[in-house]
């Protein structure tokens, strides 16, 4: 069952999301949610099957999925809270969360703290327009990667791929695995854009060419990819004429490069830095807006999953002690509420420690008039905390009232207090 | 007898450091380059009995997926990798599986455990 006010929600159950809420819960949250969009947690982990995983953090050289697994089962072990297949709709910058999904049909939710772990998306290719016709048979590594990864599905034969990232070479290699002829690897860049013992043991050890500095000129065919053509370019990444090559493939895969997600963090005024696309934050992981952190891919982009483990664990502590202090700030509040002929008071709310400091003034207006003597009273249910007299009470004029450092014990049992202004 | 320069790049983190390595034979007789000792056994086997971890993926009968990726235990000599890969694609599993389950035992007799990458509970309708 959902609760309707959660200490920390967390968005996405990447390593990040997955990090962030088992710290938030280790450092005393006392209820923790985690939303996910896809039908499981782990997030872009578990279409990562290749090992390289948590060489940091365990010592081991694990698959995605398997890095994933530990921290899912600490999650439970812990009693996590999650809705997945839940897509996150909105977030306003007072942690109001609205969202929806199929089990639970629309939800609004509220925390104390909220954590934004929404991981990236790949470019396209419209983010580099691409020149040529718009055939079928091309995708992004990272698409091609969860068909083949989870759901069986080969998208092509002949493979060329551009972009010299590290999921563009561990699809090279896998695609090889599974029968796949990749026929090229071209990056536009003079130098590899991924870890080099990627280039060891997923082109180098398979034979497959990389080509610096070249990049695809043109896209030929119609219905589907029938080849590219490749240029080499100079050093202002502009193409050589006379260097182009017919390369045949039916498939051609975009592996350049990924962008923070932050349609939501957008929604929740969160400032975002130009140069990261991610959200600024401090030391902590709190963004510019009090209450609302970010870890992982969201923040930018990483190439180690250790260290967005890492990142997650810090932002989750951060959010839980967040979530306490909130907690413990609003048992010391007070409601104000205007009582008869009152029709509203200020301040709304008291801390109630701010006697402890010095008195507190509270000011309003009347609602009709009284030309006649009157108190002024502060009330808790029916206890008065402290009165005053005045000789008349109007509309047009602000009526004040202190309350006193001696009322400071008969505050404290107070959660809402009453102002009146009645005849005397 | 003649030695021999190789250069190579470790692969076992993520620092991949440039290793120059002297060889005679089939013996590896100076290492550098390497920012730690792992870089030195890697040389050796690189030059002795090249390995390699080896993720893939097998079929899963009434799993959530029609896949669970598995992987080997420990890496593999490199020339199997292929033959690997082909009893791989005869396997077929029924879910539910669970993470560290033995899908392949002494694969092609190399003494290694091929093992589930996660778990694939069943498939079912309610939540
Ligand atoms: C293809 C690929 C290969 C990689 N290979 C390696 C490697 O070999 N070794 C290594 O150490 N690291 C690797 N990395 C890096 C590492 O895996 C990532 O840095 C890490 O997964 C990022 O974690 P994250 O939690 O920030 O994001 P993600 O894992 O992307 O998780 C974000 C989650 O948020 C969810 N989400 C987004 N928006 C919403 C919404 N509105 N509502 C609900 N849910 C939402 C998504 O569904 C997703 O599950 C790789 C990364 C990629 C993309
Ligand atoms: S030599 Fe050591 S530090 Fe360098 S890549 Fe190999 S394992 Fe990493």
């Amino acid at each position: 069952m959902l609760k309707q006010k959660y200490d920390v929600i967390v968005v996405g159950a990447g390593p990040a999301g997955l990090a962030a809420a088992i710290g938030a819960k280790k450092t005393g949250a006392q209820d923790v949610l985690v939303i996910e969009r896809a039908q499981e947690l782990g997030g872009i982990l578990q279409q990562c099957i290749h090992n390289g995983f948590g060489l940091e953090t365990f010592k081991k050289d694990l698959p995605g999925p398997a890095y994933a697994q530990r921290f899912i089962d600490e999650l439970t072990s812990l009693h996590i809270d999650t809705l997945l297949d839940a897509m996150v709709l909105d977030v306003t910058s007072e942690r109001h969360v609205s969202a929806t999904s199929q089990w639970s049909g629309y939800v609004e939710l509220d925390a104390r703290a909220l954590v934004l772990a929404m991981g990236c998306r790949e470019r396209t290719r419209a983010q580099i327009a691409l020149p040529g016709t718009r055939p079928a048979g091309v995708y992004t590594a990272g698409t091609a990667q969860r068909f083949v990864n989870m759901e069986g599905f080969m998208p092509g034969k002949q493979y060329v791929i551009l972009g010299s990232g590290d999921i563009g070479m561990i699809m090279a290699r896998r695609l090889t695995f599974e029968g796949a002829k990749v026929e090229r690897v071209l990056e536009i860049m003079p130098f590899l854009t991924g870890l080099t013992r990627n280039y060891v043991q997923c082109l180098q050890d398979f034979d497959i060419p990389l080509q610096l500095e070249h990049t695809v000129k043109r896209i030929i065919g119609n219905e589907r990819v029938e080849a590219i053509e490749s240029v080499q370019v100079d050093d202002h990444r502009q193409p050589i004429p006379g260097t182009e090559e017919v390369i045949p493939c039916d498939t051609l895969l975009l592996s350049i490069g990924l962008i923070p997600e932050n349609e939501l963090s957008r929604k929740a005024g969160v400032a975002l830095d130009p140069v990261t696309g991610g959200p600024f934050v401090d030391e902590r992981m709190q963004t510019n807006v009090p209450g609302i952190f970010a870890a992982g891919n969201v923040v930018h982009v990483y190439d180690l999953v250790d260290w967005v483990t890492e990142a997650g664990l810090l932002c989750g502590r951060s959010a839980a002690q967040h979530a306490i202090a909130e907690r413990k700030h609003a048992g010391r509040r007070v409601r104000m509420k205007g009582g008869d002929n009152v029709r509203y008071v200020v301040p709304h709310v008291l801390d109630k420690e701010s006697l402890a400091e010095s008195r507190q003034r509270l000011q309003m207006r009347v609602t009709t008039p009284i030309e006649a003597p009157v108190w002024v009273e502060v009330m808790n249910g029916d206890e008065r905390i402290v009165r005053k007299a005045d000789l008349y009470a109007r509309p047009g004029e602000m009526v004040s009232i202190d309350i006193p450092q001696s009322a400071y014990d008969a505050v404290q049992r107070a959660s809402e207090l009453t102002v009146r202004v009645v005849r005397r | 007898m003649a030695q021999e320069h190789r250069t190579m790049i470790c692969i076992t983190c993520p620092r991949g450091c440039t290793l120059d390595v002297t060889v005679e034979g089939k013996t590896v007789v100076k290492v550098a380059g390497n920012n730690c000792q792992r870089g030195v056994d890697y040389a050796m086997a690189e030059v002795t009995d090249p390995r390699r971890m080896v993720t893939t993926t097998v079929r899963v009968k009434g799993g959530v997926h029609p896949l669970v990726p598995v992987y080997t235990e420990k890496p593999i000599p490199k020339p199997q990798i292929f033959a690997l890969l082909a009893e791989a694609r005869k396997v077929e599993l029924t879910a539910p599986v669970k993470f560290g389950d033995i899908v392949m035992e002494n694969v092609l007799g190399t003494g290694i455990n091929v093992l589930a990458s996660r778990n694939i509970p069943l498939k079912s309708k309610a939540p």
